[in-house]
């Protein structure tokens, strides 16, 4: 595949303009909270307002005889019905396996976070349903609650789950057999930097709060779901054959035009299987639209680490091992990615860009009375990120060399490279991007902008930090003996019409990345026909084959090479088709711009005729193919990739408030090849916005007794377009990835895995450059904080 | 119930609506004008952002009651009866200001609005106007440049395309 | 939200008249009022409207005093007050433009918002409140967090503001509401200087009358060098703590003591 080309108009490396836009622009997109089933009704769910407590008694008598109501639920109805599941089984560091618990639809007994659903009414209209709501008479035993994860694990900490053995879902050691030898290289360092830091708890915030239609048709039997999701598919399988007990073809899953995700929009949520059997339950569509306020007590949150890094020197700032010891907080319950998200999408990724030969990664993974934590954007790597490249920063500093040259010298430089936390990075070029970041974010020209700065009384200061990051979590079998419990392949069916035209249906969903833009750009290169004759059905898992969904950046990566190989598939047919139109044998038929030829002489066939040919067989090898030109694919890949990159900020500091402004904002990076230049730009300068909100606005805060005091946008700062500067991007260091057929890495989440970093970097620098003696400051790095911390 | 009439789009519309029916309700359940979106609570993220009588509005944080007699401007009326995209519509796809699409309708009905007052605002003054739309895909740099794009400035030397 | 009935009176004796009803209660432009409605913190029997309302519209000046009516929306005064530069200015300031377009004057000193802006240029300026029962002068009215003079039913119909030789305000947004984490307005008078600080201080809105001293003598922003306001009794959250407030404090008046030179 050629690498990206700007001046290309159409096909791989294109900048093609997104044909999505045309909907959303003129306000005709279709999202869930757009879809109204006939004779609809509302369900309001009552909520908990405590963190903690036993529930005593809970009447809905009166609110059932309520005007409009059409039935109250609670714990109850759902005795039969299964709890939500979690999809991933971590075993920790002593052969045991994790302790998880019951995860009930609604409350049984008890309540275990500010938000956890207790019941939920069903009325004619939403307002009724919530009048309703006010009107159950509710009962909770207030319970202690649990909060901080360290005091979460002493002794007498009251437990979350009165039937585990106390609030540690997991200790989990990765690599245990390399502890001893870590523990030596410490004790023969040269210089060990040691760093304690706090990745903060983030709420992800898709503009489009959460939204369910359970329908159900008595005649066939069938349920509907229409959710915001970014899998239905995965939605159908654990809400079908885990929860309500439907089978997969008497369900049908809808996730339409959904506003963003980040990942919060990957997990199964209650709201969702509710509304299902519900519906099922009352012959009668049931909807629920999430208020922004109930988003920040329901959706499961990001982050959460509280972390100690140390990083062992020889005598030569050659880095010998590495040590980290982490709580990762899962929240009151497992949703349903959490667990892997400190362990096999963190540990892994501790090796960095550095050729650090020992490590060892201790994770304590704890409950406490807070809404559930699982992936988001990043999902394990921003964290391994920010603590590596907070820590080597640190070091850098302790030796007074320059952080630049401190990493470009433990670089790993040889590829593939097997590092020592169990994966093999196939290719990169950390050199080249580290590079072309100095070369775009001018890093020559820092000290002059930093004496300008000084001169109107600010403070400057550079960050710079690099990251990696593994995509397209794979291979199956592999996944399946880490504690995954579902396949992480992806599908696409390629059927092309009579007249040329083709439909793809893939497992990936799109929701803000473009595909219905980019998907067709492929399928335009290899064959040679207009990107308009592609369109791409996603989202509907009655129209298409059993895919994984988006996340984790790989969608391009596994959909796109599933899309490649059923493409692949056609084409060899379409040859065979056409060998026969020309008479000639199909090896020495080729393809190229949409014509099929015969090397050496003027026998050609168009495109259209052989698709004509495949559906009208008259002239057609029907004793050797069948008519026809449909093929499916199932892409299962052999490797994570790994895209890589390095990170520059300026932050101008304000020395009497202590506020940041991001000055200046390079990233530079290698995602193998690009299919669409404008969209990839597009995805950094999303991810980017969104590390610097956790860098510097964005946190996630309950108080010691469990209630969120960041509840709302009144008080959890979203970064908004003055936060922000115009970002310097560049991703023409390409190094395609080797096991895929696009050779291209995935970009989604790389803004947001290494921005964090490069601003408190950047900060600190700024602070010391006034002689302040500050090595670090938590995230978000408020004017507060940052006031404080040049105060001590 | 009580009766309430304006102007949406150039045409004249009515319906029955409660004392506490929001504006952006009377539009996206009885008008089906669903181009409108709700993203908060709290009169923050700007998705609902409609004109009201040629002024930005948060159609989420005002009654329909309020808009009685109103001319009302939302993002379905922005492109030419044929389809073809305004100025701003057309900058948003050019320079790939949105992804996900969700807080889109706000953010052009907001550029709008501030194109009208300040026919070319520099990038400070645009970031500052957005004050009021959150958007969580973009990190907005695509949206301040399609809005400078889009009041005629040339944007090629903006960094990255 | 509750329902409600809603009423929008064309003057203000009709409003007071429709305010009369038990929990009656008066909309302004809603931009805080709607939102706790929808929290349900609210169970108005009537919502009154005071959008309607000529005679709380309009800008004048009257006895060398900008008159502004109550029902001005934050935009109008940004825009309508080129009179009074430094309260246009912090007009402009309130929120974000669509809030801008629909919040008025006497919605948000009605309310009395311990965050927001407005009652710091009422306080600042020492401005009189005109009620649909009385004058009120800005000192007797703010009485602590969401807490004012206005009796039941009283409705702000407009406030008059003396005009300062120079005025300026300097707002520290508090990053997530954009509400003031500090403001401060410092307005200079030919008899004295008035600085009022909102968003710090857990009673609302207050003077802080050892600035207004030393800058009576020496408007310069060294004059508060050694000036503070003591932490205790200022906001703490996870905005920022009682002592970074009380910090912002001083920051913010010498930067209005100095833009206002």
């Amino acid at each position: 595949m050629p690498k990206d080309i700007d001046a290309k108009e159409s096909g791989i490396g294109a900048a093609s303009k997104r044909r999505e836009d045309i909907r959303f622009l003129s306000g005709t997109g279709n999202y869930t909270d757009d879809i109204n089933v006939n004779g609809q009704a509302y369900v309001h769910f009552l909520r908990s307002d405590v963190a903690h407590g036993r529930i005593t008694s809970l009447d809905t008598a009166a609110a059932a005889g309520m005007p409009g109501v059409l039935r109250v639920f609670t714990g109850a109805d759902f005795e039969a019905v299964g709890g939500l599941p979690c999809g991933w089984q971590v075993t920790d560091r002593f052969g045991e396996v994790m302790q998880e618990p019951a995860h009930p639809v609604l409350a049984q007994g008890k309540v275990r976070h500010v938000g956890d659903p207790i019941a939920a009414v069903v009325a004619a209209t939403a307002e009724q349903a919530r009048d309703a709501a006010e009107a159950i008479e509710l009962d909770i035993e207030d319970l202690p609650a649990v909060v901080d994860m360290k005091a979460a694990l002493a002794e007498d900490a009251p437990k979350v789950h009165d039937d585990l053995t106390s609030n540690l879902c997991y200790d989990w050691g990765f690599v245990e057999e390399n502890k001893e030898a870590v523990a030596k290289a410490f004790d023969e360092a040269a210089h060990v930097t040691t760093l304690e830091l706090v990745n903060n708890r983030l709420v992800a915030n898709p503009m489009e709060p959460r939204v369910a239609v359970g329908d159900f048709n008595r005649a066939t039997g069938e349920s509907t779901l229409y959710t915001t999701s970014q899998n239905p598919h995965v939605i159908r399988l654990l809400m079908g054959a885990f929860v309500l007990g439907i089978p997969e073809h008497k369900l049908r899953v809808v996730a339409p035009d959904v506003g963003g995700g980040f990942g919060s929009k990957i997990f199964h949520y209650a709201e969702e299987a509710f509304c299902t059997f519900a519906a099922k339950a009352l012959n009668r569509a049931v909807k629920w639209t999430s208020s922004r306020s109930e988003a920040f007590m329901s959706d499961a949150h990001g982050r959460d680490h509280v972390t100690k890094i140390e990083l062992a020197l020889d005598a030569d700032n050659n880095f010998t091992a590495l040590r980290t010891d982490t709580h990762a907080n899962m929240g009151a319950y497992l949703s349903t990615f959490a667990p892997s998200v400190p362990t096999w999408l963190h540990g892994t990724l501790m090796a960095g860009n550095y050729k650090t030969p020992l490590i060892y990664v201790n994770v304590k993974a704890v409950f406490t009375n807070t809404v559930p934590v699982d992936a988001y954007r990043g999902a394990g790597r921003p964290e391994a990120t920010y603590q590596l490249e907070r820590v080597i920063d640190k070091a850098a500093r302790e030796l007074n060399v320059d952080p630049i040259a401190l990493r470009r010298q433990n670089f790993i430089t040889e590829f593939p490279y097997a590092t020592p936390v169990a994966v093999e990075y196939d290719t990169g070029d950390y050199v080249a991007t580290m590079d072309k970041l100095e070369e775009i974010a001018d890093i020559k020209g820092f000290d002059g902008r930093r004496t300008e700065s000084e001169k109107a009384g600010k403070l400057r200061g550079l960050g710079v930090n690099c990251y990696i990051e593994a995509c397209g979590i794979a291979p199956s079998n592999l996944v399946g003996q880490l504690g995954a419990r579902a396949g992480l392949y992806e599908s696409a069916t390629v059927r092309v019409n009579a007249t040329g035209g083709i439909v793809v249906m893939t497992g990936s969903h799109s929701h803000g990345q473009g595909h219905e833009t980019s998907f067709p750009q492929v399928i335009s290169e290899m064959i040679g026909i207009p990107e308009d004759m592609v369109e791409i059905e996603h989202g509907d898992t009655a129209n298409t084959p059993m895919g994984m969904g988006t996340y984790g950046s790989r969608s391009l990566a596994v959909g796109g090479s599933a899309m490649v190989k059923a493409t692949e598939k056609i084409i060899n047919k379409a040859k065979k088709i056409a060998a026969h139109l020309m008479e000639a044998s199909d090896a020495d038929v080729e393809l190229k711009d949409g014509q099929f030829s015969i090397a050496g002489t003027d026998k050609s066939v168009a495109w259209g005729d052989v698709t004509l040919a495949a559906y009208v067989p008259h002239n057609y090898p029907l004793e050797e193919i069948e008519p026809g030109l449909e093929e499916t694919a199932f892409y299962d890949p052999a490797n994570f990739t790994y895209p890589a990159g390095a990170y520059a900020c300026e932050v101008e500091v304000d020395p009497d408030t202590g506020k940041v402004t991001i000055e200046r904002f390079a990233a530079a990076d290698d995602f193998g090849n690009v299919v669409n230049p404008m969209i990839v730009d597009g995805q950094v300068h999303g991810g980017l916005g969104q590390g610097i909100g956790q860098a510097l606005l964005e946190g996630c805060v309950y108080d010691e007794d469990g209630q969120l005091l960041s509840a709302s946008f009144m008080d959890y700062a979203m970064p908004r377009a003055d936060d922000v500067p115009f970002y310097q991007v560049d991703h023409s260091c390409q190094t395609p990835c080797t096991h895929n057929p696009l050779g291209v890495k995935g970009c989604g989440e790389a803004g947001a895995i290494g921005s964090p970093p490069a601003v408190v970097n950047a900060v600190v620098d700024a602070l010391r450059s006034a002689g302040k003696d500050v090595t670090h400051i938590d995230m978000p790095l408020t004017p507060a904080r940052v006031w404080a911390a040049m105060q001590s | 119930m009580t009766k309430v009439s304006m102007t949406v789009n150039g045409t004249p519309m009515s319906g029955d609506v409660e004392g506490r029916t929001l504006l952006v309700s009377f539009l996206r359940d009885q008008q089906g004008l669903t181009g409108t979106h709700v993203g908060c609570d709290t009169s923050q993220c700007g998705a609902c952002v409609v004109h009201v009588d040629g002024k930005a509005v948060k159609a989420c944080t005002m009654l329909a009651l309020e808009a009685e007699g109103a001319e009302v401007a939302t993002i379905e009326g922005q492109a030419a009866a044929d389809g073809t995209l305004n100025a701003i519509q057309a900058a948003f796809q050019e320079h790939h200001g949105l992804q996900c699409g969700f807080c889109t309708p706000g953010m052009v009905m907001s550029a709008a609005a501030l194109l009208k007052d300040n026919p070319k605002p520099s990038e400070g003054e645009i970031r500052h106007y957005l004050e009021g739309n959150l958007c969580r895909c973009t990190g907005y740099h695509n949206i301040v440049k399609a809005i400078m794009a889009a009041s005629g400035q040339d944007v090629s030397a903006i960094a990255a395309e | 939200m509750y329902e409600f009935e809603f009423a929008r009176p064309a003057s203000v004796a009709e409003a007071v008249k429709a305010l009369s009803e038990e929990d009656a209660q008066a909309l302004g432009g809603g931009q805080t009022l709607i939102p706790t409605l929808k929290q349900r913190l609210a169970m108005p029997s009537t919502l009154v409207s005071l959008s309607g309302i000529d005679e709380m519209k309009g800008i004048h000046s009257e006895g060398g005093q900008l008159v502004i009516g109550g029902a001005m929306t934050h935009a109008d005064v940004a825009e309508g007050a080129e009179a009074y530069p430094a309260l246009a200015a912090l007009a402009g300031q309130i929120g974000d433009p669509a809030v801008r377009n629909r919040g008025t004057l006497g919605g948000s000193i009605a309310n009395n918002d311990p965050a927001a802006c407005y009652p710091a240029a009422v306080l600042g300026s020492g401005a009189t409140i005109v009620t649909s029962a009385r004058e009120i002068a800005a000192d007797d009215y703010f009485q602590g967090m969401f807490t004012t003079a206005l009796e039941e039913g009283e409705i702000v119909t407009a406030v008059k503001f003396p005009q300062p030789e120079v005025a300026n305000y300097q707002k520290f947004l508090q990053p997530a509401s954009r509400f003031a984490l500090v403001g401060v307005f410092v307005a200079r008078f030919a008899d004295g200087v008035r600085v009022a600080v909102t968003g710090a201080s857990e009673e609302g809105v207050f003077r802080w009358g050892a600035a207004e001293a030393a800058l009576a003598t020496d408007f310069s922003a060294d004059a508060i060098s050694g000036l503070t306001v003591e932490a205790d009794g200022m906001i703490g959250d996870i905005h920022g703590t009682k002592a970074y407030r009380a910090h912002l404090v001083g920051v913010m008046t010498k930067r209005a003591v100095a833009a206002a030179s």
